[in-house]
């Protein structure tokens, strides 16, 4: 096997051997650009209230979230149609990218992304298996099915990547996971091609969404997520020990198998909780983790937080992007997130000082 | 180097020593020596290829009696060897049956073949052709000559997966190089420009009425259905000469995988064999695209499996590589026959559970 660590290690040299890591100067730099990212989803957040087919002034909004009217129209479509979609994006936003940086870090591949533990294919399946063979056809059904699907896949994955004496090491999480989510997506188009309206149900729930969710359908996903995300932050120092290897990393004192363990648990929730709410939502939690690491360097405690910020950030931008992009109709958040996002990674990559490999 | 050379010799055990050094490889390997050339096979690949072989015969011939028309062993023997046997099973087993056991034989290798240059390259598990956007390109291609343009006959679908594959595959070179190329690069720009393009593939997908989706959606399974040896000839030769062409790349891309400065010192050339490297494996890939559609894995799959198979120390492998992508590619074309559905399903399916069976006896066996 060829080590596909160095990718990583390489990029992040650059940014933390430059500059000393612990120097107030760039920990300043560092709480002013968290800051001004706040500031950004603050924004965000108020325009995704605002904007859509039928626009409504940010004074309104800001009356309707605190002064809120029941007699008014159009606190009522803030309240009822526009917040839940907000809020959405905001969890499963910051789910996406904090997954997206542990999943990286855990697995010190720079190719890595949520679906890697097979979240998407085992989600994927089991909807597709819920409409294609059970017959369901109402929206709501599918969730439980999408976070059984991948809760239950990703054991699977766990379970084949931990065989053997060395444990769950990450090269062999990351074979067990491509293994076994192409069998499951094979599984899938197996199902999916058999009849019209598989494949009608289908083509839509596998471009992500955020729309169409009322409050109800969302309190549920909004504890799991929470505790993935905490779970996910607090293994943060672990994982900066973990990137030197394993044998260093409990050297240092960390603790290897228990850090995995919980990595592996955060992952799960996030990244199935949000495949279940919103379906699966392409590229951001590649993407938001990778280019914050340029900027913020290697420590894991940055990466995790900014990209719990810049992560929902993102993805809300992307969304009101795909409610106005169009003259009729909307574009899916799952589309815009793809080609929006392509275009600033390769912008980045090439403005980047990358050593040659 | 000519061919009427000196059979091969085996070392002789007894004077082995004192012929040459004995250089511990880690593994055991026995020596053809001839008076100009000179090489080191490892015994384990050795019997690895034999057995894929006898895989890949047995499975086709299986696959050759599989079918609406019903035909026993004996009979698809005697119809392949005899051309004076039955009229009408020769038909079906020669005309129909076999150039698709050969295609899937065909595809298999050089999508093995590309995958595994793809991850000696970037020396990533996970970078198979599809990094630098190929098979995105391809069903992009396709998918908006077949519902956009409306024009569903074989010429033109596979005209627009080629121009779409290599279209995106030169974008994503363009994009990645800035006076030097990096694989780091190509791998980000590659994500980046994939993700796009699929974006908009299932954009056009979800705005058009089903019937078109699920014709975009079938050539995206990839099928070896209905292709002849009219379409086997010039794959046949391209493959082949792409194949001649790579055969260096089995000697210098494992030592580019030791970084470009060790590999330079060593005398190899790192932009040379890298842009060798890409445009080869994108041939190979866009041969089997343009023919059978986007047989997905067996690029990712095939030379993780060889490499277990053969305790390889790197993907990239000629012989034992290829062999094992042609075995997947053509048990799995049986398999698709079996339960009716396109081969790519089947190649994704088996190909997975493969890999994560072999995965599994490996870890097992290092406790």
């Amino acid at each position: 096997m060829s080590p596909a660590t160095e990718d990583d290690v390489d990029v992040s040299h650059t940014d933390a051997g430059s500059r000393a890591d612990d120097s107030p100067h760039r920990n300043g730099t560092l709480v002013a650009g968290l800051v001004l990212s706040a500031v950004v989803l603050v924004v965000a957040a108020i325009a995704s209230l605002a904007v859509g087919s039928r626009a409504i002034d940010p004074i309104t909004v800001l009356q309707s979230l605190f002064s809120y009217d029941d007699e008014n129209a159009l606190h009522l479509m803030v309240m009822e149609l526009r917040v839940p979609r907000t809020l959405l994006g905001i969890v499963v936003g910051a789910a996406l990218a904090v997954c997206g940086g542990l999943i990286q870090a855990f697995t010190r591949n720079p190719l890595a992304d949520p679906g890697i533990l097979g979240v998407n294919a085992g989600a994927s399946f089991a909807v597709t298996f819920a409409v294609g063979v059970l017959g369901l056809t109402t929206p709501g059904a599918y969730v439980p099915f999408a976070l059984g699907g991948a809760f239950v896949l990703t054991m699977l994955v766990y379970i084949l990547g931990s065989f053997g004496a060395s444990g769950a090491t990450p090269m062999k999480l990351t074979l067990a996971g491509v293994a076994l989510g192409a069998a499951f997506t094979g599984f899938t188009t197996a199902i999916v091609l058999r009849d019209h309206s598989t494949l009608q149900v289908m083509r839509f729930w596998g471009v992500g969404s955020i729309g169409g969710r009322t409050l109800d359908q969302l309190t549920w996903a909004v504890p799991l997520i929470a505790t993935g995300l905490l779970i996910g932050l607090l293994c943060a120092r672990s994982l900066n020990a973990l990137a030197l290897g394993d044998d260093l990393a409990q050297a240092l004192g960390a603790r290897v198998r228990v850090t995995r363990v919980l990595v592996i648990i955060s992952v799960t929730l996030l990244a199935g909780t949000s495949v279940a709410a919103a379906g699966p939502i392409a590229f951001v939690g590649l993407m938001i983790p990778h280019v914050v690491r340029w900027f913020t360097g290697p420590d894991q405690r940055w990466v995790l937080t900014y990209s719990l910020i810049i992560g929902p950030a993102f993805l809300l931008f992307a969304d009101i992007l795909g409610r106005i992009v169009l003259p009729n109709g909307e574009m899916r958040v799952g589309i815009v997130t793809a080609l929006l996002g392509a275009p600033i990674l390769i912008l980045l990559v090439r403005r980047k000082r990358v050593s040659g490999l | 180097m000519s061919i009427d050379q000196k059979p091969v010799t085996l070392p002789d055990t007894a004077s082995a020593p004192t012929a040459f050094t004995p250089v511990d490889h880690g593994r055991r390997l026995f020596r053809i020596e001839t008076s100009r050339i000179a090489a080191l096979v490892s015994v384990r690949a050795f019997v690895v290829s034999i057995v894929l072989v006898v895989v890949i015969v047995a499975a086709g011939l299986a696959s050759m009696t599989l079918g609406a028309y019903e035909v026993d062993f004996p009979s698809v023997i005697r119809a392949i060897v005899d051309p004076a046997s039955d009229p009408d099973i020769r038909q079906v087993v020669f005309e129909w049956r076999l150039p698709r056991v050969l295609f899937a034989v065909l595809c298999g290798a050089a999508l093995a073949l590309a995958g595994g240059i793809f991850q000696s390259l970037t020396r990533n598990p996970l970078g198979s052709p599809d990094i630098i956007g190929f098979g995105i390109g391809a069903q992009f291609g396709v998918t908006l000559v077949m519902i956009v343009l409306e024009l569903n006959t074989y010429m033109f679908k596979a005209a627009g997966a080629l121009v779409g594959g290599l279209f995106t595959a030169l974008l994503v070179y363009v994009l990645a190089n800035k006076n030097t190329m990096s694989s780091f690069r190509l791998i980000i720009v590659g994500i980046g420009v994939s993700a796009g393009l699929g974006s908009l593939t299932s954009w056009i997908l979800i705005s058009v009425s089903v019937e078109k989706a699920m014709m975009a959606a079938t050539w995206g399974a990839g099928s070896l259905a209905s292709l002849g040896f009219d379409q086997l000839v010039p794959a046949a030769i391209v493959f082949a000469v792409v194949t001649l062409l790579s055969l260096p790349l089995a000697r210098t891309l494992p030592v580019l995988e030791m970084g470009d400065d060790a590999a330079t010192a060593l005398g190899i050339s790192p932009g040379r064999t890298r842009l060798a490297a890409m445009v080869f494996g994108v041939a190979l890939v866009a041969l089997v695209t343009a023919a059978a559609g986007p047989i997905s894995f067996i690029a990712l799959a095939a030379p993780q499996i060889s490499q277990r198979l053969t305790r390889s120390n790197t993907p990239m492998g000629t012989v034992p590589v290829m062999l094992t992508g042609a075995a997947l590619v053509v048990v799995s074309d049986a398999v698709a026959q079996l339960f009716a559905v396109p081969v790519g399903v089947v190649t994704v399916s088996v190909g997975g559970l493969y890999l994560a069976w072999l995965l599994a006896a490996q870890y097992a066996r290092r406790t």
